[in-house]
């Protein structure tokens, strides 16, 4: 399961290059964020809408018999409705993936932005034009569909309702036949959605033993023993050490111990971890300044291959 | 007891403690003690200018941004060859992604955007696609010239072509009186407004379908416009029947000049990036189609805004004046809209392009 995951995860990952020439990493959004992302904003928009026209009919203006009154200031009313109405579903998504945080609200919620396909290589500037061409195409996905619907009851329209079905399959499904999960108006503008990195700095592992006295008791490792592991046995016990939960820990250390031939009472196993990690880490990426590599504890040594990343 | 405070959830954190950077043993760390200043400063710049506090940003911070941004580039490239604490490289893979979204987005706001928008970007982007607006063209005259001639030979494809909820009293075999009342001045302008607000509306919808179904190599595009345009010729010969074919065409002048030109313009768009998906040159399709897209964006978008100038045409003096004011008007928007789009924007020869 949890390999089966990995994987799926890892067919998420793009890189890009940025114009320094720094290759980043990115996760595209699972197309399933997205489309929850897709539904808060209609959710939003609609609510919007209804407490607008709630609002109006507090203050005693009904939108539905402003028509009938025929007075010059019901029909700006009712103007300025059809405005917003129209602004509200082309302009809400322009504006707020335009802005800082390339997302909107919804989209924002679920930790997904708009960001620009990079055509070829290289990172790209996610332009106003990009935004504006694939929210044009929202258009045709989703409001077309809904025209044949609302004509389907009409005498003579045949069978509309199925080719609104058709049509808005065609449009949904698009993300589920490529390999970016692009939907028609990212084709069309040259935007791909993205997890929005948002990370805090933690603490360095290593920094912890000069402020906290109770690791004083020095751990010597010598070469041999630090030779048994890997960088990726590294991370895991940083993580384990992170996580800092008690049992782990104790298993963790009791695994350390026999692999590296010690015999350790219990009862210090976090000071005892914490050396470990500073001391592999030290030995690996002393290491590393030379040029060699170790990905886990079964690796031969790397040699100066290309880098991991 | 400790006297309550009231925190204010959006003051600037305080920066955290730092270690003693001689203390720390491992190279790695010594390395990022030295830089994490400056990280997390390039942090809050970012968090700021994410949650839209641009504008609390010192004039500093500003200046520094693409400097940090650089900076912490380089030491996302260096850590990743000497540093093993995943810690810190998953930080500044996500801080220097964070910071490229906010140096490479977006440039302005939607507002100082439009403004350059209507200086010259909407009318480059129309001269961009010349071509295209040749073939809607094309599509459109041949519609009407097609709508004409059906009808021409059998007076049943006038029904076939017009839908009975515009055809009203414009249905052949009506009188010429009948017919000169539907182009006949309008005695006041009760229900206008939301008339045109309501056409508006329609009139957007089909013009953003006929862009956006050149997604389909723009084939539908043009049938599109060759059946809108159709219907067009048919009520042409219809009035043309009872000799009423010049007050017909004043009478559409008035907003048609401006609508029939956003729809060209639409199509156009539409048609652009159909034709560079099916013929997309050296590039490939996909980056073909993204360039085709965003030029055709900036088309639609300035289609909207005449349609909505044309809404107000339609609503009002298309009813309220006669049939010289309404030609005069008609033409006058030709011309403007032409030379819009001919004039505005150029580059002056010799300045660089920006």
């Amino acid at each position: 399961m949890s390999a089966a995951r990995k994987s799926l995860d890892a067919k998420r990952q793009r890189q890009i290059v940025t114009p320094e020439g720094v290759p980043l990493g990115v996760t595209l959004a699972t197309r399933g964020s997205r489309l929850i992302a897709l539904i808060l904003d209609y959710v939003i928009m609609f609510v919007g809408l209804f407490l607008i026209a709630l609002a109006l009919l507090l203050v005693g203006i009904n939108l539905g018999q402003l028509d009938a009154l025929g007075t010059g200031a019901g029909e700006f009313l009712v103007v300025v409705f059809f405005i917003v109405l129209f602004l509200a579903f082309n302009g809400y998504f322009i504006f707020f993936e335009m802005g800082p945080r390339g997302a909107t609200l919804g989209k924002r919620a679920v930790g997904i932005r708009v960001a620009a396909r990079p055509q070829g290589q290289s990172g790209e500037r996610l332009t106003a034009e990009a935004i504006i061409a694939r929210n044009l195409l929202r258009q045709i996905e989703i409001f077309l569909p809904l025209t044949f619907f609302s004509t389907a009851g009409e005498a003579g329209s045949g069978p509309a309702w199925l080719v609104g079905s058709l049509w808005f399959a065609v449009f949904m499904l698009f993300p589920f036949f490529n390999r970016d999960a692009l939907r028609a108006g990212d084709v069309v503008a040259g935007t791909w959605v993205v997890e929005a990195p948002r990370r805090k700095l933690a603490e360095a592992l290593s920094l912890r033993q000069e402020s906290a006295p109770a690791a004083e008791a020095a751990y010597r490792f010598g070469p041999e023993e630090l030779e048994v592991y890997g960088e990726y046995e590294l991370q895991s016990l940083e993580r384990v050490l992170r996580d800092g939960d008690d049992e782990t820990l104790a298993a963790v250390h009791a695994a350390i111990v026999r692999k590296i031939g010690w015999q350790a009472g219990s009862g210090d196993e976090r000071a005892f971890l914490e050396s470990f990690y500073t001391a592999l880490r030290a030995k690996l990426e002393g290491d590393m300044r030379f040029g060699k590599r170790k990905a886990d504890k079964h690796a031969e040594v790397d040699r100066g291959g290309p880098p991991l990343r | 007891m400790k006297a309550p405070t009231i925190r204010n959830p959006f003051a600037a954190q305080p920066l955290p403690e730092q270690p003693d950077i001689e203390a720390a043993a491992l190279r790695s760390d010594r390395f990022r003690l030295e830089r994490e200043g400056d990280w997390r400063r390039l942090e809050q710049i970012v968090r700021r200018l994410e949650r839209g506090f641009a504008f609390r940003l010192s004039d500093e911070d500003i200046m520094d941004l693409p400097v940090l941004y650089r900076q912490a580039a380089s030491s996302l490239a260096v850590a990743r060859e000497t540093s093993l604490d995943a810690a810190t490289l998953r930080f500044l893979e996500d801080l220097v992604q964070r910071a490229w979204y906010q140096v490479y987005g977006p440039r302005s706001g939607l507002l100082r955007w439009l403004g350059g928008f209507f200086r010259g970007g909407w009318s480059r982007a129309v001269r961009a696609i010349w071509l295209d607006i040749l073939l809607a063209f094309a599509a459109m005259a041949a519609g009407v010239a097609a709508g004409w001639v059906l009808v021409a030979r059998n007076v049943e494809w006038y029904f076939a072509l017009v839908p009975g909820s515009m055809a009203d009293a414009r249905v052949p075999g009506a009188s010429r009186a009948q017919l000169a009342e539907t182009l006949a001045i309008a005695d006041g302008a009760g229900g206008l407004s939301a008339f045109a607000a309501q056409l508006f509306y329609n009139n957007a919808s089909v013009c953003i379908l006929a862009f956006a179904l050149g997604f389909a190599f723009g084939v539908p595009t043009l049938l599109l416009l060759i059946y809108n345009m159709a219907l067009l010729g048919a009520m042409a010969w219809l009035y043309n029947s009872v000799g009423l074919l010049p007050d017909f065409l004043a009478w559409l002048s008035v907003h048609g000049t401006t609508e029939l030109t956003a729809i060209l313009l639409a199509g156009a768009a539409g048609v652009h990036v159909g034709r560079r998906m099916a013929f997309p040159g050296d590039a490939s399709i996909l980056s073909a189609t993204a360039e085709a897209g965003r030029r055709a964006a900036l088309v639609m978008l300035g289609c909207v805004f005449m349609l909505i100038f044309a809404a107000i045409l339609e609503a009002f003096p298309r009813q309220l004046a006669g049939p010289e004011a309404r030609a005069i008007i008609g033409a006058f928007m030709a011309i403007a809209w032409t030379a819009l789009f001919v004039l505005v924007g150029r580059e002056r020869k010799g300045a660089s392009a920006p």
